[in-house]
């Protein structure tokens, strides 16, 4: 019965008695525009921080499981008032490095790491670092690239050269004219050549890496484990509030990687046990990747249904403004519909062309409400530089539902209109 | 013989205000035929609109029968008594009612898009109206822009859009100087002679008379139902 050509002079009609009343139609619409537009806003600043706390977590690798020495936090008091001399010892050791790597069925690799904290110089220039020894094939491990250069070899590793491979933002500092490969930089007395830099990390510091180091610093460098051992030893001597403490740390950090995903859980679990086996005091954390990635999901989830909550609110609301403001265009023009009555329309006539009006003026807002929300977002990553992502669905979604307000909430008024009898239209002044 | 376009048998039409009945129709009956030129007077009060209103099928009898081109209304839905409306009935209003927010034409226009014409014949057909009521110069005009006779004339062309069965006027002139209610009533005379059937509500002997038959109500009846021997005298003046 509704042909195209019925619809299309329906809708011209609804743009033509919207457009008479343009202040108004504009105020109405804004309720689904601020509705609509705040949705598509706060689920891209949301959905970009996920996606970022995601990479983080996925640059861990999914596939890893990541210890870390951790100080006790009891031995911390008995150290503290203890003399001068004393050596706290604690965290991972060589044995238990080979026990993961021998003893656990699903392992692959183990990935052992020192770190030290140290400055780096290169003749005046000077950076705050953590030296990270480790093994050659850390890069692969961690899902971490070398941009320039290479990574240290196995035969750096056994000669425990003095070689090194620099963070992205450290090589700027140290070497801001040219390349830094094949230039030395300077720790302590020791000189190490530059044998390569590394990809800038994707996104910051996550909070998993936080490590058993007060403040995690902004820099790292990577050398060989061997050369760690022999130029540093393992006592490491820091000073704290005017005395040293003295600590013995054999490793700060061990990468595990398992053969698959669904595995994880499991050798994670085979990690724990072993280590609790052999350690008296928990001086050691777990950190399992997959674990915080499931966590990440979890809580994207819940801001999600929390967003569709504020959006089903507002949305409702900006339907309620409709409903109101077509309820008064229904008593307005009421003369109109007992003329078009007189005039040949059926009910459903009536019905339709008020729907059509109500539809559109919601329609137009949510359109209104998309490109503000898709603008909102890159004003932010560009002023905020907050990484956000407009995702394809939010904004057909967003758009639908408004168009839907429009239909549902002007149902009941162009309802109304329908009902009216045509002769007490007709007499209504 | 031309044939009954209109047969009322024993209307009654009440209105409950209240514990209050009013019955504004206490059963009237008459046959209209193709062709006719009816004027219907009467006291103010005495149930002519009404009449008038069920005539044009906006209202329904509470009591009797109505049937138009020989189908009884009362067993008809509201869509289909819409499409009558639409399609068999012409109106004209004492106060125009034209829809003020849409030009001459697309006012003429309104009982033919409920009718499903294609936008081009529509129009086709509006232009022709308008030209017809001698408002071809003002076609994109607003109602607001033209006098009340030519409302009036708009009116008339929108009544006759879809070639009613028989065009119902309530007191057309009401609402005009003596100027423009008699060029209006040289319209409904052409039309007329053109073979339309018409109803005309009015309070004026004279422009009763201008119709072949005067039917008078009183208090919800029919009082007398008479030719015009005038007729022809008027119509060739
Ligand atoms: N909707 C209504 N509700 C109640 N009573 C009504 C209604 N419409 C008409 N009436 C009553 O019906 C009677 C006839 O009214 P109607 O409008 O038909 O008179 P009329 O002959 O057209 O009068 P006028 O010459 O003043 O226009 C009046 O008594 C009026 O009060
Ligand atoms: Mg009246």
């Amino acid at each position: 019965m509704f042909t195209p050509a019925h619809l299309r002079r329906t809708l011209r009609l609804a743009v033509k008695s919207l457009w008479l009343h343009r202040l108004r139609s504009f105020l109405t619409m804004l309720g689904i525009v601020f509705g609509v537009c705040s949705v598509i806003a706060m689920l891209a600043i949301g959905e970009g921080a996920s996606f970022e706390t995601q990479e983080q977590i996925k640059n861990l690798g999914s596939q890893n499981i990541i210890v870390r020495s951790v100080k006790p936090p009891e031995e911390q008091k008995v150290s503290d008032k203890s003399s001068q001399g004393f050596v706290l010892q604690y965290g991972l050791t060589y044995p238990d490095l080979r026990r993961l790597q021998s003893s656990i069925p699903g392992v692959t690799v183990v990935v052992p790491g020192r770190i030290l904290r140290e400055y780096v110089w290169n003749i005046s220039r000077r950076v705050d670092c953590e030296i990270m020894g480790t093994v050659p094939w850390y890069p692969q491990m961690r899902n971490h690239p070398v941009a320039r250069g290479r990574f240290f070899t196995e035969k750096d590793m056994e000669a425990a050269a003095n070689v090194c491979v620099l963070g992205a933002a450290m090589a700027e500092i140290l070497f801001p004219l040219g390349s830094p490969l094949g230039r030395d930089v300077r720790v302590g007395g020791s000189y190490y050549r530059v044998v390569g830099v590394m990809e800038p990390p994707a996104g910051v510091a996550p909070a998993a890496e936080a490590s058993s180091s007060s403040k995690p610093a902004a820099h790292r460098m990577y050398i060989p484990l061997e050369t760690a051992r022999r130029r540093f030893g393992e006592i490491l001597a820091r000073e704290r509030s005017g005395s040293i403490e003295a600590e013995r740390v054999q490793l700060h950090e061990v990468t595990v990687k398992v053969a698959s995903r669904e595995a994880v859980m499991a050798v994670a679990d085979a990690v724990k046990e072993a280590l609790e086996r052999h350690h008296k005091k928990k001086d050691y954390e777990i950190v399992v990747p997959l674990e915080l990635l499931r966590r990440a999901e979890r809580t994207r989830q819940i801001f999600n249904v929390v967003l569709g909550s504020i959006a089903a609110i507002s949305l409702l609301v900006g339907g309620i403004g409709i409903m109101n403001i077509m309820l008064a265009t229904v008593t307005e023009r009421t003369r109109e519909i007992g003329i078009r009555r007189a005039m040949g329309a059926r009910r459903r006539d009536i019905v339709l062309q008020f729907v059509v009006e109500s539809t559109l003026l919601a329609g137009l807002g949510g359109l209104l409400g998309v490109l503000l929300g898709i603008g909102i977002p890159w004003l932010v990553t560009w002023f905020a530089n907050l990484k956000t992502i407009v995702t394809v669905w939010s904004p057909l979604l967003a758009f639908t539902i408004s168009a839907l307000v429009g239909v549902v909430f002007g149902l009941y008024p162009a309802r109304r209109a329908a009902q009216m009898d045509p002769v007490e239209a007709l007499r209504h002044e | 013989m031309s044939v009954s376009v209109v047969q009322l048998q024993e209307v009654r039409k009440a209105y409950q205000i209240g514990p209050v009945v009013v019955e504004a129709l206490r059963g009237v009956s008459f046959d209209i035929r193709s062709g006719d030129y009816v004027s219907i007077m009467g006291p103010s009060g005495c149930g002519k609109s009404t009449l008038l209103n069920v005539l044009g099928c906006l209202d329904r009898p509470s009591n009797g029968r109505y049937l138009l081109g020989g189908q009884d209304t009362s067993e008809l839905d509201d869509d289909r008594l819409s499409f009558l409306r639409g399609s068999r009935l012409g109106f004209i209003f004492q106060s125009y009612n034209l829809i003020q927010q849409l030009t001459v034409l697309e006012n003429i226009e309104v009982p033919l898009y409920y009718q499903g014409l294609s936008e081009a014949e529509s129009r086709r057909r509006a232009g022709g109206l308008a030209e017809r009521v001698g408002l071809a110069n003002r076609l994109e005009h607003k109602p607001f822009e033209l006098s009340g006779g030519q409302q009036q004339r708009v009116a008339i062309a929108r009544a006759l859009a879809n070639d009613p069965l028989i065009l119902l006027a309530d007191e057309p002139t009401g609402n005009l100087d003596s100027g423009s209610g008699a060029e209006i009533l040289r319209l409904f005379d052409e039309l007329h002679e053109q073979g339309r059937t018409l109803v005309m509500v009015t309070h004026d002997p004279g422009i009763a008379r201008r119709a072949t038959r005067t039917i008078l109500l009183r208090d919800g009846l029919l009082e007398s139902d008479v030719a015009n021997e005038r007729e022809g005298a008027s119509r060739n003046a």
